[in-house]
């Protein structure tokens, strides 16, 4: 990351600065430490919001730059929720243990927490042992580590899979769909030993940390503005270079490639890594935020929902991709709300909650059409007017 | 005298016209999913409110403030119940929250209603195994409908061998897993209880039909108990009839099978089938007559009501007895007026609020009849709602009582309190 | 607010009016006439009134003797109606009536002695008897015996159901009786084979109970299985080492092994009282807390005791002051378990019926392993015709033309709904059906025409983008589907012909809606091949699909035959979404149940190929139905091995199983 790279890409600089004064000035109107203009449960809105435009990044990465369409890409964010929850769930039920069976007559022997543990955490799925993934939960530095080691070795394993036996294109992007629709079904078992349909809850509670919630949500806001920025450099920085070049050859055209001596799925394998490294941290820093994580977080729909945020805000831009995110996210959960104003029509009442959907579909339908650029492609379409006029 | 005089006709004059005094709204928030999958069994629960809502403001409010709802839309989305309930709590400011339909979204809301001291009342049968100082518990717990349902099984119909079939989710495995505690503790040998769990809205029933069936080999008499829930019922109790299982050889009761789902379905093969609840449409008083009249007029003829309403009917109104006794709709104080609330089932009796959060409720058991409805052949008198199963060994040891304890989750072993938030 | 009821009410009500009135009417009708007639069946009624009102199986045994066995004539129908729920107890007096409902609402009340019309009475005036199916059985039961001879051949099939489903001693002699007259072939065959069974079990003669059971060695009939196990139930006994218990022994067994562990042996000396037993964790526990001294348990401060071994230790020196049950070492299991033997012993104490019992079903078993092999190939089967059925139309949009088009499902979904609307406005369910079909093509043929002349077309060369444009597609078709249709699902009720069951034995049956499933996708198999190959439009679709250009310039319209290609795998999808409804259900989100399925069976099966379609889908519902059997509890699991097999596979056969070679499997 030297000078030259930030120079070639002042829009890199331009969006730090604007991400810098977006979150300082939510800081400032938050309810935590600021003003109180923004409700504590919007701070946690924008900072979801937030984590989901950091894997829109690495969605970009993986499609708008490589051309690898992947509809499995909510996989490695949800386990990257799971691996967070994990720890966050076994510390807080670890607390509440000890500090009850201290009432006690008897010590409590280490066999006797650990039951008891699993007892809170499991008991509300019927079980009580606990399995063998858990087996690090008692440590938040590996469980940290896992977040970003358990996608990446999913998609390495499922990349160098599907990449060395040349499954392109289409079947590719079927291929990813059908990871997500696996890992969905397999969390959703009891058997799977993450307490199934209900999955991991209550972890915005952060264990030993007292601090009201208007505080913790303006720490992961922070922090979730802090990774989106770290991960939007890291990114810009890999697509500029030669690298970058490399992989929008494979994209244009992967035979030629091919052809001129590069190992095409080497770095189709390392982009679709990064990309779920990093897919994992964003996924870690949303569900705390939101609370609960569930086998519905991983179906097929939310990463084919990512997709279309990515193509609405404009593929291989990635600005593009962030403000795609969060236009249609936050819009759909204005409309989706209820806040929405109903439309009279006299003879029939429009109610957003019922057409949305719809509007949504359109809408994509249309962006593919007439617009496959994206809002991006609108943006950027002025000054370069201008200059082309000159 | 004429002080008093004017005193007294300034009283008459609020209690004649308390819609007046509307400066002072108190606010119930209704958090059920209008979109998504759950919109199918929660927008009913939501116009159950709206209707409560007027009945209520009609006959003037409460605290002679009127009642002011606040819908929100939680889409099916489980993290969104989170949100909107503390949306809810902070932004909208509401006195309390009717809502919710799946465990997982009650889940879902608790750290939140626990964090701000909010109030949810919660209609909906369920696995038990919880009790939070801010949820009062208005649906059945697993020993007023699965437990009774089970001893109807065994002593009225002879059941020898169970099926328990059930979706995969936490409300079936828990259920499951207490009845197949209870049916070992009633001789029940393990190899006679086999147990299946199917996904959501799962759709293709052959195996699991014959594999029921086939279980009668051994001579003895079968009974099904279905935990499935939702759409996926369709598929199986078309195999069923497919499969010419007539209710006298193979009886199935179901838990989560009311009116509504009986709505999509030709019952004309499922007749003498079985559902355990708390209340049935067809329950021959007059406060349910009219509680129906005034539903189909509200939301059309073809509507039925079902279980979870009544538990919103019960609930609703308990509320708003405590709040007027305790004068306030400050949480604490009407939490504390909630203990002892009794109000009239709508299938007779009277529903009392325990100081575990849960209803006494009477447990009805229904067959299937031929026009979609169920004929009432088994009403106990009322049951005390258990939070705390006592057919699980860990749980056992366990009760939960806020009044006196001021613990949900109180081992009667080492008498302390485990904890006082709920587990989650 | 609250109105207190008043007597001035009344007015108001005139069907309280009308029922007192009507009360009125019948006590005086019943004055008049009751002391003209000798009332029996009443008096027997009446003298059982508390356990019939009661209505329990368990305390209303000696009520349904009484009125069995009472001799009376009328009996027979007194038990029918109340049976059918048709008795009903008048709140006045608690006399009992049959009763049946007016179109006005009120009863026709009917006397049990002689059916005559008592009178029409409110509703509100009697309490209907509902006897649960439990108590029906036992009616059942004690109504054989009225109804074995009966003249109506349905109250005899009713005679015999009900023997069946509760055999009982006492119904042998009066079947057995009623063999000789019977004159229905099927009643008859019915007859013999019930009394073959209630021989084996009941009949007092040893030879002819393993007569019965050689003769009918190695049936499939459920009925006959579960007539033969119950002769076979053991129990375990235990006994001193080297006697032998006094019974019908099936089989000694050693401790230690995998029929009886150690751990359960000793269990059962345990609860036999034959051995002391083991210290839980749960009683040592219990026994240091009880001993707790000043802080200390025998020496060791309780602070310490927070590991096993410690805990271990503080009670062993409990138990070495005799403050506490010494505990059970394994020495001593071992001793307890050699001074004791363990015998599985049957109930039935005739050796030479058990003998035969268990030979004739180890007969049975290998012909029902068998036979469940058959069933389960059926279902796999039903599974494969059902994803083949929901993949065909993919086979031709995707496999031929190579577009991706996300929104197959809602087409399956759309053809279901027009199903539904066509049986709401032709209630003959055949009639609506024979409709629904060519009217379902219809519609997803339009709206297949139509998203690929505003769509697709625009996006042949940016496959990507399909997938993506035909997605927003999907969501808005099935939101639509929610705002015209609500989110709850519709009744698809399949014609009563395709109701029931093809049961070729006890074990092996499919249901004829799913035979009609398979004849459907065959049928479909079919109509794809004589398309493709036989017809012009098949012929220019595989020449548009393999080389657009040339054949646009060899004069096809090639717009026209993507189009109408289009529209044909459409409609396809949605007859199969007809199909689908029928036999499972119609919901605005069925169509996300299969399209991820269809997409896996088209390109497992292999792209461009009917017969790798059909491969993929055989494939795929036998794997499903392969894993279920394997474990049979958790269905769910079935589905989650399934995709990640598919996963596994395609990286092995990325171009599925029958892959088209040469030029055409260019991408």
């Amino acid at each position: 990351m030297n000078r030259s790279f930030i120079a070639r890409n002042p829009s890199v600089l331009v969006f730090l600065s604007l991400l810098a004064l977006f979150t300082l000035t939510v800081s400032v109107l938050a309810e935590g430490f600021g003003v109180g203009l923004i409700s504590t449960s919007f701070v946690k809105t924008l900072g979801k919001t937030l984590c989901l435009c950091l894997i829109a990044v690495a969605m970009d990465l993986i499609w708008g730059y490589t051309g690898i369409l992947s509809l499995g890409h909510f996989a490695f964010f949800g386990l990257g929720g799971y691996m967070i929850g994990m720890w966050l769930m076994y510390e807080r039920t670890r607390q509440i243990v000890v500090t009850s069976l201290a009432d006690g007559v008897l010590p409590p022997t280490p066999e006797e927490v650990e039951a008891a543990i699993g007892n809170q955490i499991f008991g509300v799925v019927g079980s009580s042992d606990f399995p063998l993934i858990w087996a690090f939960a008692d440590s938040l530095t590996l469980q940290l580590a896992l977040v970003v080691i358990v996608p990446g070795v999913l998609a390495l394993v499922f990349g160098w899979l599907a990449f060395r036996s040349r499954v392109t294109g289409v079947y590719l992007s079927i291929l990813t769909q059908a990871m997500t629709l696996g890992l969905s079904l397999y969390l959703f078992q009891n058997a799977s030993g993450l307490r199934g349909n209900n999955g991991l809850s209550g972890l915005q509670n952060l264990p030993g940390i007292t601090a009201p919630q208007s505080a913790v949500s303006l720490w992961f806001f922070w922090a979730s503005a802090l990774a989106l920025g770290l991960g939007y450099l890291l990114v810009a920085w890999v697509v500029s270079g030669k690298f970058g070049s490399v992989i929008r050859g494979i994209r244009d055209n992967e035979a030629r490639v091919r052809f001129l001596g590069y190992s095409v799925e080497s770095y189709k394998l390392a982009v679709f890594t990064l990309t779920a490294c990093i897919s994992g941290i964003a996924g870690a820093l949303y569900y705390p935020q939101a609370g609960i994580i569930n086998p519905a977080e991983v179906a097929p729909i939310a990463s084919i929902y990512l997709a279309v945020w990515v193509a609405i805000g404009g593929r291989g831009r990635l600005y593009g991709a962030v403000i795609g995110t969060a236009f249609v996210s936050l819009v759909s959960s204005w409309f989706t709300g209820g806040q929405a104003p109903d439309i009279n029509l006299g003879f029939y009442t429009v109610k957003w909650v019922d057409w949305w959907l719809i509007l949504l579909g359109l809408s994509f339908v249309l962006v593919t059409l007439y617009a496959p650029r994206g809002m991006s492609g609108l943006i950027d379409a002025l000054p370069r007017r201008k200059g082309e006029d000159a | 005298m004429k002080t008093t005089t004017a005193l007294a006709s300034a009283l008459t004059l609020a209690t004649a016209l308390p819609a007046l005094a509307a400066d002072c709204t108190v606010k119930v928030g209704v958090l059920h999913s209008l979109s998504g999958t759950m919109a199918i069994s929660e927008t009913t629960l939501k116009d159950t409110m709206l209707m409560l809502i007027d009945q209520q403001n009609a006959k003037g409010g409460v605290l002679g403030c009127e009642l002011e709802a606040v819908v929100v839309d939680p889409a099916s989305d489980w993290p969104l119940f989170a949100e909107k309930a503390r949306e809810l709590l902070t932004v909208q400011e509401v006195d309390v929250i009717f809502g919710n339909w799946t465990s997982v979204s009650r889940k879902s809301v608790l750290p939140v209603i626990e964090e701000l001291n909010g109030l949810l009342f919660y209609p909906v049968q369920y696995e038990g195994e919880e009790s939070s100082k801010n949820v009062f518990y208005t649906g059945a717990a697993p020993n007023q409908q699965a437990i009774p349902a089970t001893d109807y099984f065994l002593e009225e119909l002879g059941i020898e061998k169970f099926a328990l079939l059930g979706t995969d989710y936490v409300y079936p495995r828990t259920t499951n897993n207490i009845l197949e505690s209870y049916l070992q503790s009633k001789d029940i040998a393990k190899d006679d209880i086999f147990v299946n769990y199917t996904p959501f809205g799962h759709s293709d029933w052959s195996k699991i039909v014959a594999d029921v069936v086939a279980l009668g080999a051994d001579g003895k008499k079968v009974g099904v108990i279905s935990t499935i829930n939702g759409d996926a019922n369709i598929g199986f109790y078309k195999e069923l009839a497919a499969a010419g299982i007539s209710a006298d050889d193979i009886p199935v009761v179901a838990f989560s099978v009311g009116e509504e789902e009986l709505s999509g379905l030709d019952t004309a093969n499922l007749v003498g089938h079985l559902a355990a609840w708390n209340y049935f449409q067809s329950a021959e008083t007059d406060t349910n007559a009219e509680w129906i009249a005034a539903w189909k007029e509200r939301m059309g003829a073809d509507r039925v009501t079902n279980d979870p309403m009544e538990a919103h009917y019960i609930g609703f109104n308990m509320w708003v007895n405590a709040v007027e006794a305790a004068g306030t709709a400050d949480v604490d104080a009407v939490r504390t007026a909630m203990y002892g609330q009794e109000f009239p089932n709508l299938t007779g009796g009277t529903a009392v609020m325990l100081a575990n959060h849960h209803l006494a409720k009477p447990v009805l058991i229904g067959e299937i009849t031929e026009d979609g409805q169920f004929d009432i052949v088994s009403q106990t008198t009322e049951v005390a709602g258990d939070a705390w199963t006592d057919f699980l060994p860990e749980s056992a040891k366990l009760t939960s009582d806020w009044k006196d304890l001021g613990c949900g989750m109180y081992n009667t072993e080492t008498k302390s309190c485990v904890q006082t938030l709920s587990n989650y | 607010m609250v109105i207190a009821p008043s007597p001035f009410d009344l007015p108001e009500s005139p069907s309280l009016m009308k029922t007192l009135l009507l009360a009125a009417l019948a006590a005086l009708l019943l004055t008049n006439a009751a002391p003209a007639q000798t009332t029996p069946v009443q008096d027997i009624l009446q003298s059982q009134s508390d356990l019939i009102m009661k209505s329990s199986r368990r305390t209303i045994g000696p009520a349904i003797d009484a009125i069995a066995d009472s001799g009376l004539p009328q009996m027979q129908s007194v038990l029918e109606a109340w049976r059918a729920k048709d008795m009903w107890q008048r709140k006045s007096d608690g006399l009992f009536f049959a009763a049946s409902k007016n179109d006005d609402g009120t009863l026709k009340l009917r006397s049990f002695e002689d059916n005559a019309v008592v009178g029409d009475v409110a509703r509100n005036t009697l309490i209907q008897l509902k006897p649960n199916s439990g108590i029906r059985a036992m009616i059942a039961t004690a109504l054989v015996q009225f109804q074995l001879s009966d003249p109506d051949p349905t109250k005899r099939h009713a005679a015999l159901d009900s023997i069946s489903r509760d055999p009982d001693a006492a119904l042998l002699a009066p079947l057995r009786a009623s063999i000789n007259g019977e004159d229905d072939a099927a009643l008859l065959a019915r007859k013999t084979r019930l009394n073959n069974l209630m021989t084996m079990t009941y009949d007092p003669d040893e030879a002819s109970r393993v007569a019965a059971i050689n003769a009918m060695a190695g049936d499939l009939g459920l009925d006959f299985r579960g007539t033969l196990n119950p002769l076979l139930i053991t129990k375990m006994t235990v006994a001193k080492t080297g006697t032998t218990p006094d019974a019908n022994v099936a089989a000694q067994l050693t401790p230690g092994t995998d029929a009886l562990s150690r751990s359960a042996a000793y269990a059962i000396l345990v609860d036999a009282g034959l051995a002391p037993p083991l210290v839980t964790q749960d009683a040592r526990d219990d026994a240091l807390r009880a001993n707790i001294v000043a802080g200390y348990v025998a020496d060791t401060p309780v602070a310490q005791l927070s590991t096993e071994a410690k805990r271990d230790a503080a009670y062993d020196a409990l138990a070495a002051q005799s403050l506490a049950a010494p505990r059970v070492t394994d020495t001593d299991i071992t001793v307890r378990l050699s001074e004791h033997q363990f015998f599985e012993v049957y109930a039935e104490p005739s050796p030479a019926v058990t003998t035969a019992a268990k030979a004739a079903l180890a007969k049975s078993e290998s012909r029902v392993a068998a036979s469940q092999m058959v069933d389960l190939g059926l279902d796999a089967l039903s599974l494969a015709s059902i994803y083949f059925l929901a993949a065909i139309g993919l086979a031709i949009t995707f496999g031929v033309m190579g577009v991706i088009n996300m929104a197959h499902g809602e087409f399956i979904m759309l053809g279901a709904y027009t199903g539904y609307v066509v049986q709401l406005f032709v209630p003959n369910h055949t009639l609506s059906i024979i409709i629904a079909v060519p009217m379902a093509f219809a519609v997803t043929f339009a709206a297949g025409v139509a998203l690929e002349r505003l769509v697709i077309r625009w996006l042949y060369h940016r496959p990507l983008e399909t997938l993506l444009a035909t997605f927003g597609v999907s969501i808005a078709l099935q939101q639509l589907a929610k705002n015209i249709f609500g989110t709850q699902a519709r009744p698809l009720t399949s014609p009563t012909w395709l109701d029931g069951a093809w049961a070729i034995n006890d074990v092996v049956s499919i249901s004829y809606i799913r035979i009609a499933i398979f004849i459907l996708a065959l049928m479909f198999l079919g109509l794809f091949l004589f398309i493709m190959r036989r017809t012009r439009l098949g012929l220019e679709t595989r020449a548009a699909t393999q080389n657009p250009r040339m054949a646009s310039s060899m004069g096809i319209n090639t717009d026209r035959v993507n189009m109408l290609t289009f529209g044909l795998g459409s409609g396809i999808a949605g007859i199969a979404g007809v199909a689908i409804g029928l036999f499972a259900k119609v919901t605005s989100e069925m169509g996300g149940d299969y399209i991820v399925q269809s997409f896996m069976t088209v390109v497992v099966g292999g792209v461009g190929n009917i017969w790798g379609t059909l491969a993929g889908a055989a494939m795929i519902g036998g794997f499903q139905k392969g894993v279920e059997w394997l474990n049979p509890s958790n269905t769910l699991a079935a589905q989650t091995y399934m995709i990640v097999f598919i996963i596994i596979f395609i990286q092995f056969r990325p171009r599925g199983i029958i892959a088209l070679k040469g030029r055409a499997a260019g991408d």
